[in-house]
């Protein structure tokens, strides 16, 4: 079996939003989305408990987001592929669709896995996109991923409970941060990554038209960044013997008691 | 403006949320808003949407939309707004309807802006407010074309009960063989008993922190002197601590109510879109550096078990007073 995760590179630690260009601030150190980590780890056990079969990496991004991919290499994946380009900085939702759709068809796979969101954008939505374009199924929040047959059975979480869905390859599947713990990458395995094959291709490499990417692919913009409404004055106490008693005459304070 | 907002619905209900946002959009300058239901047996849903604003209902009923999968919906709202023109799709956040929106965005070729709170017409021109890194800023966001989709939060809007009717329209359900693929070949959805810790004013909810299930008796004495309703993370759902009818988070229930209560809990991101928009926030947690401390109104660094206890004996005994 054949498994591309799509990950994301995302700044270590806080992020910012840049206040000229209105996007999030890619410089500093970058990281791994944790959120993929989960779906890097659901790669490799699938592929570990399979008759083989090869886990790519691939993620669109800044040069920077070697750095994310080498992450995913060193948990075990076989080979990363980057698409960058600088005029792809911007791209929204139908623009990075569209570019990852077309590095995908021209990787092909049985299964393409996503995390359940961005740790910095809290985008949650990319993956059922991409699986329009590719015109493969899609199932997202899997808790629980068998397969059999040449056809995957998903256990999700919705607000009302558990689902089991049955699917046929290939299939885009976004994985719930449930679903496992993601290894710590080895020594042996970060001196590995250095060695496997890491591809970086530029847009009209994988066939995307330069309208169709960055803010001229875009169909949503920003227009201003504002402080957000005050929350009045937040408080933080030491949990000694008169705490209980703060609490109550807080809500005694908000007539909550 | 010609707008459509996808109603959601689960058993026989459709989902608050989703109300809300119809009517939200019919206070945005558009006379006849639309709604669309998809299902199977959808119809008696569809008059209900009528009592909320929606000026036309389109009832997409067919027994391959009984299963809530996104695909076989995307199919037939893109037709319905190819058909008739809309420029606005507006969506309640949820599992299902984020999966639909971002389908549609990719098979229309339409910008989607997601987990916006509210919505403004600044002369035909939309804006939405959406805050972000983790609601430390609030971004102004919009469309370069049409048509426009939009995906709110839940809870954003309450619904408003206009008593108004809605025309009924049926279509035509055409699906592509990729969209009906994957099948729902179960469902495990408890039924909860008693009111739904939706409609609860007060919530008090327990996570992992509490240490066990048997701890969860300190979290429901406490809801109890208050008068309200017990909530759970997905972490003690998982761990088969308490029901799935009382998680609160992405995968469960969103809630406000006015007072919420939280022992043992970090504040995972999946815990705090389903709870951030609660009136008082109270944080009970020993780790000092725990996430949900940046969005409480009052944070306590403590132990549960000491803490807990002491506050519901004294709530008790002040409304014994």
């Amino acid at each position: 079996m054949k498994i591309v995760v799509c990950v994301k590179q995302i700044p270590e630690g806080s992020s910012r939003l840049d206040p000229g260009t209105k996007r999030l601030d890619r410089g500093g150190e970058g990281a791994l989305n944790p959120f993929d980590a989960n779906a890097v780890e659901e790669a490799l056990r699938l592929r570990d408990g399979a008759d083989g079969g090869e886990v790519a990496v691939v993620s669109m991004g800044p040069a920077k987001a070697q750095d994310a991919l080498r992450k995913a290499l060193a948990m075990g994946a076989d080979r990363a592929v980057l698409i960058s380009e600088e005029a792809a900085a911007g791209s929204d939702l139908v623009a990075t669709s569209y570019a990852l759709a077309k590095a995908l068809e021209r990787e092909g796979a049985d299964l393409f896995l996503f995390g359940q969101q961005a740790g910095d954008s809290d985008g949650a939505v990319l993956w059922a996109a991409v699986a329009d374009r590719l015109r493969v199924p899609v199932v997202s929040q899997a808790a629980e991923i068998t397969q059999a047959d040449g056809k995957l059975t998903v256990k999700r979480q919705t607000e009302f409970g558990y689902d089991v869905i049955e699917t046929p390859l290939p299939a885009v599947v976004a994985v719930s941060d449930a679903i496992n713990e993601p290894r710590y990458p080895s020594l042996k395995g970060i001196m590995g990554a250095k060695s496997k094959p890491q591809e970086t291709l530029a847009l009209d490499e994988i066939g995307v038209e330069p309208e169709r990417s960055g803010e001229q692919g875009s169909r949503t913009e920003v227009y201003a960044l504002n402080d957000p409404p005050a929350r009045g004055d937040s408080r933080k106490i030491e949990g000694d013997g008169n705490a209980a008693q703060a609490v109550v005459d807080f809500l005694a304070e908000k007539r909550l008691v | 403006m010609a707008t459509l907002v996808f109603l959601e619905h689960h058993g026989n209900e459709l989902s608050k949320a989703s109300l809300g946002v119809l009517s939200k959009a019919a206070s945005l300058g558009d006379e006849d808003v639309a709604g669309i239901i998809a299902g199977s047996d959808v119809r008696t849903l569809a008059d209900e949407a009528g009592k909320f604003g929606a000026a036309k209902v389109y009832a997409a009923d067919d027994s391959q939309l009984q299963a809530p999968l996104p695909q076989p919906r995307v199919d037939v709202i893109a037709r319905l707004v190819r058909d008739q023109g809309f420029d606005t799709v507006l969506f309640a956040n949820s599992v299902l309807a984020a999966d639909i929106a971002a389908g549609l965005a990719a098979r229309l070729d339409a910008g989607l802006n997601w987990d916006l709170t509210d919505i403004v017409n600044e002369d035909g021109r939309l804006i939405g407010k959406r805050p972000a890194l983790q609601d430390s800023v609030y971004v102004d966001v919009g469309w370069t074309s049409e048509p426009r989709l939009a995906l709110f939060r839940s809870g954003s809007f309450d619904p408003n009960a206009t008593g108004g009717s809605a025309e009924i329209e049926d279509l035509q359900v055409e699906l592509e063989d990729f969209s009906t693929a994957a099948r729902m070949i179960d469902q495990a959805h408890e039924e909860s008993e008693g009111p739904s810790i939706e409609d609860a004013q007060i919530i008090v909810a327990g996570g992992r922190g509490l240490g066990g299930p048997e701890n969860f008796t300190l979290v429901e004495e406490l809801a109890k002197a208050l008068g309200g309703a017990v909530g759970a993370t997905r972490a003690v759902v998982d761990a088969g601590w308490y029901p799935y009818s009382t998680q609160v988070g992405q995968t469960g229930k969103t809630v406000s109510p006015k007072l919420y209560i939280a022992c043992g809990i970090s504040g995972a991101i999946q815990h705090k879109v389903g709870m951030q928009s609660s009136g008082v926030i109270v944080a009970i947690n020993k780790d000092a550096n725990a996430p949900i401390f940046e969005f409480s109104d009052l944070g306590v660094v403590g132990d549960v078990h000491e803490v807990v206890p002491k506050l519901t004996e004294l709530v008790r005994q002040r409304k014994g007073s």
